[in-house]
């Protein structure tokens, strides 16, 4: 179903965070990256579309209906939202835990086709040695991985990662974000990741939208996205000076080579 | 290395740790029974079992002094015992849940504190809150300023917000309030009067009756399926705040619907037997290692196990010095406390079974 976002709003008590942020027409099945430096508002956005945050102004709409006005497990009905910081101090397995966060929006009663989905859900990711292990005894990849869990697993409209692979070992990186383009092309929900790794956005991402100073300061396909000057000014990996050198620069983070549209990233 | 487990196969452990916690439950509720009768067959007399549990049957097979000693006296006194110890086990449960701090227990907020003072004030100046109760003046003041500190910290909340760490600040706010409160009324107080709030705050259980127990089983009965009921937001809130409200839990409202909870529970248990610490905490320490934290076995557990220690600390008091009955207050922390820290020590690490 179709994510919107119009004219968004939204901050913290007084401080205003995101200024009229619009997202248009994000199809069912879209892989959007969010992609802006430290602060640039990507949490609070997500934040915001996942009603932790209510705007002060603007529309959030799936498949037409404004969900601003949703109640907190109705929307989350809609919407799975991962949050930056995850991670827990729990006695709870890992599959207890996937369970779990299925379990908000579905009946009391665990029956059959939960365990059916928990199992499946952890299979898919590859996670499914882990099942048994305690979720505060897992390493930092792990339980990211984990919470990467707990969101697919409620298969939603809607599903918000908020850095999913800030943890992760190269290898893992590409499996997870694999593992969860397998998991979109037969749900098709409209996912949307913040992430700063622009390689790893560009291999998987449909669209990128590029955020700053809680402005939306680009919105395209990958490869027109990042060949924009304002990716070197924002990022300020490149000066001008600097520019000849940028191939240089990709290919030493070794990423080039290892995804095949990485000459995306390359050229120029 | 990472080795993909077949789907039918996770399913299978999970359904067979399930099974594994039913059994955990049977065994402590087994054990809850055996304490229960040992507990009402132990006491000066010395009546068999059986002597006991005909009486139990048919009142008056033994006689009128038998039946007044096992139904009037015993009976309600086991009977409180394993109500008041599910009564602070839930309540420390969900405390310790509800502000993400295992060393919770249901007076964190003060509530126990509030509650002396209450019992001081009908003890010093006979003063009731609530006109008329008669005999239960003491019983009902401690009830009414237990329920009086959960009102204001949710009224405090409703300003501050429902931050664990803002509840905790108010309840040893509230603590330290009533406790200078209650000192003042201990300088008021002729010797007579400090014997009698010392002995209250002690907890004892001779201060058993059927209607407390009925009162109890009625508040046990609305707060153990709530509790079920509410199992899965609360589970959510281990995995912490935001994570909790990704998943679509309302945490202000879970954390408000159960400090009203757990502070009727907490009122209920103090103005019955006095100031009990420990059960609230260690009751639910052993559920967690038992069975983990899904509430759906873990506060069911938890009653148990808290049943099971006062049931225990019930029979011990009798035991020590046969003749004399010890406050359980003192019993539980100076014979439970070397036992759940070789508990702790002997189970080097938490662990999931
Ligand atoms: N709870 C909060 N209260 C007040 N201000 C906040 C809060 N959380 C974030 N902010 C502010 O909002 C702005 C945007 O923060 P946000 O977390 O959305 O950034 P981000 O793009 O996710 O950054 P990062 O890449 O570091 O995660 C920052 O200036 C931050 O200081
Ligand atoms: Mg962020």
């Amino acid at each position: 179903m179709t994510l919107t976002i119009a004219n968004l709003s939204a901050g913290y008590g007084r401080t205003n965070v995101l200024q009229d942020v619009t997202v248009t027409d994000i199809p069912p099945g879209a892989f959007v990256g969010l992609i802006g430096p430290n602060a640039a508002g990507k949490s609070t956005l997500f934040k915001t579309i996942a009603g932790l945050i209510t705007p002060s102004k603007g529309a959030i709409t799936i498949a037409g209906e404004d969900v601003t006005c949703l109640g907190r497990k109705d929307r989350a009905k809609r919407v799975a939202y991962m949050p930056q910081a995850y991670g827990c101090n729990a006695l709870l397995s890992v599959f207890e835990s996937v369970l779990l966060a299925l379990k908000q929006t579905t009946g009391w009663r665990v029956n059959d086709d939960n365990l059916d989905r928990v199992s499946d859900t952890l299979h898919a990711l590859g996670l499914s040695h882990l099942a048994n292990r305690g979720v505060a005894d897992l390493s930092g990849g792990q339980a990211q991985m984990v919470a990467v869990a707990q969101t697919i697993v409620r298969a939603p409209d809607v599903i918000l990662l908020d850095e999913p692979t800030s943890a992760l070992d190269l290898h893992h990186q590409l499996s997870i974000l694999t593992s969860i383009r397998n998991e979109m092309d037969r749900k098709k929900p409209v996912v949307m990741a913040a992430l700063h790794d622009l390689n790893l956005a560009a291999k998987f991402c449909d669209r990128l939208v590029l955020l700053r100073d809680g402005a939306i300061l680009a919105d395209g396909k990958p490869e027109h996205i990042l060949a924009l000057p304002q990716i070197e000014e924002t990022y300020r990996v490149l000066t001008d000076l600097e520019r000849t050198q940028r191939n240089v620069l990709y290919v030493d983070a070794r990423l080039a080579h290892i995804h095949p549209r990485g000459e995306a990233i390359v050229r120029q | 290395m990472t080795l993909n487990v077949d789907p039918v196969a996770l399913r299978h452990d999970y359904v067979a740790r399930v099974a594994r916690r039913y059994g955990v439950i049977a065994a402590v509720f087994g054990l809850l029974c055996l304490s229960f009768l040992l507990d009402i067959t132990t006491g000066p007399g010395g009546y068999s079992l059986s002597t006991i549990a005909e009486v139990l049957f048919d009142p008056m097979s033994h006689g009128a002094r038998l039946k007044v000693i096992v139904w009037d006296y015993r009976l309600p006194v086991a009977v409180t015992a394993v109500l008041v110890g599910a009564l602070l086990a839930v309540a420390g449960a969900q405390m310790q849940t509800i502000l993400n701090n295992p060393l919770a227990e249901p007076f964190t907020l003060g509530v126990s504190a509030a509650a002396s003072f209450g019992a001081s004030l009908a003890i010093v100046l006979g003063i009731s809150v609530i006109p008329a109760v008669g005999p239960l003046l003491v019983t009902v003041n401690a009830f009414v300023f237990a329920l009086f500190t959960c009102g204001f910290i949710l009224l405090a909340t409703r300003i501050k917000g429902v931050g664990s760490e803002t509840m905790i600040l108010f309840g040893i706010a509230i603590f330290f309030t009533f406790s200078a409160l209650l000192a003042l009324m201990q300088y008021m107080a002729s010797e007579d009067q400090i014997a009698r709030i010392v002995f209250w705050m002690m907890g004892s259980l001779s201060r058993a009756s059927w209607e407390k127990i009925g009162l109890g089983t009625i508040l046990l009965c609305f707060a153990i399926p709530f509790s079920l009921y509410r199992t899965w937001p609360m589970t959510a809130l281990r995995m912490g705040e935001t994570t909790a409200q990704s998943m679509g839990v309302d945490v202000g409202r879970l954390r408000v619907e159960m400090l009203i909870c757990i502070s009727l529970l907490a009122a209920t248990a103090v103005s019955f037997v006095g100031t009990v610490g420990f059960v609230g905490l260690v009751g639910p320490h052993i559920a967690r290692m038992l069975v983990g934290e899904d509430q759906r076995y873990f506060v069911p557990l938890s009653a148990l196990v808290g049943a099971l220690v006062l049931s225990l600390t019930s029979l011990i008091s009798k035991t020590i010095t046969p003749g004399i009955i010890y406050p359980i207050g003192i019993i539980t922390s100076l014979i439970g406390v070397p036992i759940f820290i070789s508990i702790i020590l002997s189970s080097r690490r938490e662990r999931l079974q």
